[in-house]
């Protein structure tokens, strides 16, 4: 059923299907109601990362080392988490400035150098060519396994001539499918948003067919997973697959590879592209965070379970592990499921082919073409002809030339590598851009000397250690330097430069590029410091997210006409967009067109409209032949980023301050309300205090006023009420002096007498002091006292006060005559406690929290009222808590209550400072 | 028939001054020093006033007031309360509970009788 028409025809649909989507991307975007403004779709544009050598090399990985697959989808899921912050600024640095590129990034970063993009350029595609050839060799590969050769329209191999390879012509009409999707405009900053959907949608096809082709294996020819692993488990050969570090791979290597592929995910062309260029809304990056590795955990999930499958069911025939995800469908007799997994890679590898051949064609045109042409100089100021359609061309030619080449590379190398080792090169040649990617986006210090020396030298170790190597090894080159070393030197043996021993290839290129690359562009980045324009580049990349930074335009200062900026822009973009971004940028200034003055703004403005089509480095040169620029000194950028960093630091003055003011305010309200609190508390106190004092001398003057009136009272009332007079005088008394005594506690002007006491000789004078109270209410005291006790520091007076406080209450809540309480003194070992325990009432829990409030009186089920003030307590719980110590009660209702005081026992008791 | 006058206050000393004081002017004098015993005693004794104290145990001045009020059967009861805080808020709340008159602790005997025999209807 399967043949080469049906599988053509099928290959054309699904293409047709995928211009589809990216027309109605298109068209919706142009109605303004853009599909892709969507996270999800971001999400899954990134997995464009995800390659035919994904699709059908994971598993031949996985059937060669095992978990040896695993690094290049973790290395991206931890790419991924650093996002926020690097991803992040990335976009929001490529937005400012219009970034077309990874090239131009770089290029603009180090003063919008033409060297530095030329030098991106050719890396990025010298380094990416052998990863596209890879996918037409992964297509021929697997249209050669539907269609076996000797089909009439069959895959060729090899020998074949160029016109009868069938490779030749997916080449081809890549490059044809490629032009139509990506250069429709000129401006590589207007999004494809077409492609983008049409991307999306692909990743969706191979991640729904891959999955098919395990769901087919691991529950169709096996009995699940369990089973499946279970088989292999009994296999020693197998076992092995198993387990980390099989096939060699020790963890050095796992740790190169891993780190490889986190670079990868980000300098990629084509995943800048997806993720730095195409990006609408910096949010996306939000969900593309989990999105994203989720993907790749999805993808991967059945990899071991299709390697370790095949290797079963394959045992002892001759089958290619990369074929698997193909084969075991056919083989089985499923066919439309084979189509299907034909389908899905077919969708892997045109995503992968289109993206990264506009990303290379974009950076071929604008940081190579261009800058030549400009150099003859035949562009730039003869001729006032729109030249955009020029750029197109150059741009489509890009993208021939550079199929072309990935075709030559799979007809020269291809044949020789399995398609991880392949596209394990590529990923090596771009994580050369890290140092100068991340450096720029985090050090002002780096130069452009840095970054090409850095890159240069990286890139030459790459080509050396990895390129050159894989061109030996299919036969290309002579193979004889690989065993020797250049020049017949051990040391300079490419695979084992100085001696080095121990590491896979891929891992000893890595360590020596990275080495060279990083060292070359922080040595030579310090030689000397950044010039006028590097400096000025560094600000607007460093600090792009500092509010306060320089303004648009900030580092130029010339003269210019819009007479001559708006035919110029003309030239490049088309006449009608050019007047369009005129207007737009005019009415942001609230002006008309004709109004606008050429000052630094527009002049800015202009260069980076240009740059959007022609990258940064080209826009300048172009910009500078229409406008008089006054070059500005080094020591005329640092004044302005000075002037910049000075608003900044004021602006965080303006902030600071203003916290503080809201701190200050903050904690003057709390201080009010706690004045208000305090307040409340006197006004209470005051409130007590009158009513303590009014009520003795309700009674004083209504006695007095009724002996004054009446002298004819009989003696017995006459001495009854001047004895009522007399004590109500007394209570008054007591109450104005232990008001002043609790004031003065409160407010630390007390005076402390301290001295050696013993405790023991202030609990026997509180209760001889006592004695007479007991007596005449017949209450019993028992005492129960060691022979002695430790000696205190403390004011003798005021603990006797305390003891007799708390000896008078107990006796004032006992009952008449068969009233017993209980003194007792111990030692403890916090210090010394003293417990005055009675037969009494006792307190409800309620009465025992706020007993030791001032004013209140216990007695509440009392018949005789207490004659206390109220403050007793209060004033002994202050005396005992200026040494440091407790005091409290215990009580059960109706049996009595123990008030104890613990005073902190020897000469270094604790003391608050507050003594007068 | 003499009229019969209730001193509620929890102050041993002011219910003998306030006792002698009205038993002098030619009242029935009865005595509680609670308020729960105030109410009680309004209901068995149906006195025809209250000098009533606010600050009381177990009920205090406006609580009593309180219940006297709505207690139908003892709308004629005639309350003067004493109090000792003095605070214009105590004063509002005691009459707007139902307190006919107030007087502030310690007061002068001759106004307090005075204040009585008005509520009272009784010529001075």
């Amino acid at each position: 059923m399967l043949n080469g028409p049906v599988i053509v025809a099928a290959s054309f649909i699904y293409l047709l299907l995928l211009f589809a989507v990216a027309y109605f991307g298109d068209k919706r975007a142009d109605a303004g109601r853009s599909v892709i403004a969507n996270p999800t779709i971001y999400a899954l544009s990134l997995a464009v990362y995800c390659t035919t050598w994904t699709y059908y090399g994971s598993v031949g990985r996985a059937a060669s080392s095992g978990l040896g697959f695993v690094p290049i989808f973790l290395g991206p899921t931890l790419a991924v988490a650093l996002w926020w912050f690097v991803m992040l600024k990335m976009i929001r640095i490529g937005k400012t400035n219009r970034i077309t590129s990874i090239a131009d990034f770089i290029a603009s970063r180090y003063g919008k150098s033409q060297l530095l993009g030329g030098l991106v350029t050719v890396i990025a595609v010298l380094g990416v060519i052998p990863y596209i050839a890879l996918q037409l060799k992964a297509l021929s590969g697997s249209f050669a396994i539907l269609v076996p050769p000797g089909d009439g329209v069959s895959g060729g191999r090899g020998a074949l001539p160029w016109l009868a390879d069938t490779t030749f012509y997916v080449a081809l009409s890549m490059a044809a499918f490629t032009i139509l999707f990506g250069t429709r405009h000129l401006d590589a900053t207007e999004r494809h948003e077409g492609l983008v959907a049409a991307i999306a949608f692909e990743s969706l096809v191979k991640l729904v067919a891959f999955v098919a082709v395990g769901v087919f294996v691991t529950f169709g020819l096996f009995d699940g997973f369990g089973d499946l692993f279970s088989r292999a488990a009994r296999e020693p050969q197998l076992q092995a697959l198993m387990r980390m570090g099989a096939g060699g791979n020790g963890y050095a290597n796992w740790f190169a590879l891993t780190l490889l592929s986190m670079l990868a995910v980000m300098f990629l062309p084509r995943q800048f592209q997806v993720t730095v260029v195409e990006n609408v809304n910096e949010n996306h990056l939000r969900r593309a965070i989990w999105l994203f590795p989720l993907y790749l955990l999805l993808i991967n999930v059945f990899v071991l379970p299709i390697a370790l499958g095949g290797l079963m069911l394959f045992a002892g025939q001759q089958v290619d592990a990369d074929t698997f995800v193909l084969r075991l469908p056919m083989v089985f007799g499923h066919d439309w499921l084979a189509l299907v997994v034909f389908i899905g890679g077919l969708s892997a590898a045109t995503g992968m082919i289109v993206v990264e051949t506009i990303a290379l064609s974009t950076m071929v045109c604008n940081d190579l073409v261009m800058p030549l042409l400009l150099r003859y100089r035949w562009l730039a100021l003869q001729g006032q002809g729109d030249v955009s359609g020029v750029l197109l061309g150059i741009r489509r030619g890009a993208i021939v030339l550079i199929l072309l080449l990935a075709y030559l590379y799979f007809r020269l190398a291809g044949e020789a590598h399995a398609l991880v080792s392949i596209g394990l090169i590529s990923f090596a040649a771009v994580a050369q851009f890290a140092p100068a990617m991340l450096g720029g986006m985090y050090w002002r210090g780096g130069t452009r000397a840095g970054a090409v020396a850095g890159l240069s030298g990286g890139f030459a170790v790459w080509l050396y250690t990895l390129l050159l190597p894989s061109f030996a090894k299919s036969g290309w080159l002579p193979g004889d330097f690989l065993q020797n070393g250049l020049f017949g030197l051990d040391l300079l043996r490419p695979q084992e430069l100085f001696g080095m021993q121990g590491l896979d290839p891929l891992a000893h290129s890595l360590f020596w590029s990275m080495l060279v690359n990083v060292g070359g562009y922080v040595w030579v980045s310090l030689m000397r410091p950044p010039s006028a324009i590097e400096a000025g580049q560094a600000t607007l990349f460093v600090d792009v997210f500092k509010q306060g930074r320089p303004s648009d335009g900030a580092f130029w200062r010339g003269s210019a006409h819009v007479g001559d900026l708006l035919p110029l822009l003309g030239r490049f973009l088309g006449r009608e967009r050019a007047a369009h971004a005129f207007d737009d940028y005019a009415r942001s200034r609230g002006v008309t067109r004709e109004a606008l003055q050429a000052d630094a703004g527009l002049v800015h403005f202009a260069e980076t409209t240009l740059a959007g089509a022609i990258g940064s480095a080209s826009a300048r040169v172009i910009v500078a032949s229409v406008v008089q620029e006054e070059p500005l000194g080094l020591d005329e950028v640092m004044n302005i980023l000075d002037e910049a960093s000075q608003v900044r630091a004021y602006s965080r003055r303006l902030e600071q301050k203003s916290l503080e003011l809201e701190q200050a305010t903050r904690e003057l309200r709390s201080a009010n309300e706690r004045l208000k609190e305090l307040d409340r508390l006197k006004d209470d106190f005051m409130s007590s205090v009158t009513h303590e004092l009014r009520t003795p001398l309700t009674s004083i003057r209504a006695f007095s006023e009724m002996l004054l009136e009446d002298p004819e009272i009989d003696v017995d009332d006459r001495q009854r009420f001047l004895g009522i007079i007399v004590s109500e005088t007394e209570r008054l008394t007591r109450l104005v002096n232990q008001v002043l005594d609790m004031a003065k506690i409160e407010s630390g002007h007390a005076d402390w007498v301290d001295d050696e006491v013993s405790l023991l000789d202030v609990v026997e004078q509180g209760a001889a002091a006592t004695s007479q109270l007991f007596r005449d209410k017949g209450v019993t005291l028992e005492m129960s006292l060691p022979p002695a006790v430790p000696a205190l520091l403390a004011d003798r007076d005021r603990l006797v006060q305390v003891v007799l406080n708390l000896l008078s209450n107990a006796v004032k809540f006992v009952a008449r005559g068969s009233g017993r309480v209980r003194l007792s003194l111990r030692e403890t070992a916090e210090g010394l406690q003293v417990d005055v325990g009675d037969n009494g009432p006792g307190l409800t829990p309620e009465e025992q929290r706020v007993v030791f409030e001032k004013f209140r009186q216990g007695g509440n089920t009392m018949t005789d009222k207490p004659q206390g003030t109220g403050l007793g307590l209060p004033i002994s719980r202050q005396i005992v808590e200026h040494y440091g110590g407790r005091l409290w009660v215990e009580s059960v209702p109706g049996q009595g209550a123990t008030f104890s005081f613990l005073m902190p026992c020897g000469k270094s008791a604790v003391r608050k400072e507050d003594a007068g | 028939m003499a009229k019969k006058i209730l001193i509620a206050d929890d102050e041993q000393n002011i219910v003998i001054s306030l006792e002698f004081l009205m038993k002098r002017e030619g009242f029935t004098v009865c005595v509680a020093t609670d308020g729960q015993e105030a109410i009680d005693k309004v209901r068995s004794e149906a006195p025809d006033l209250v000098l009533l104290d606010i600050m009381m145990p177990r009920k205090n001045g406006y609580e009593v007031c309180q219940e006297i009020r709505t207690d139908p059967g003892l709308q004629g009861t005639r309350i003067l309360m004493l109090t000792a805080k003095g605070r214009e808020m105590e004063i509002t709340k005691g009459l707007a509970m139902g307190a006919d008159a107030y007087m502030t602790k310690p007061f002068s005997t001759r106004e307090l009788v005075t204040k009585v025999k008005s509520l009272l209807d009784l010529p001075a």
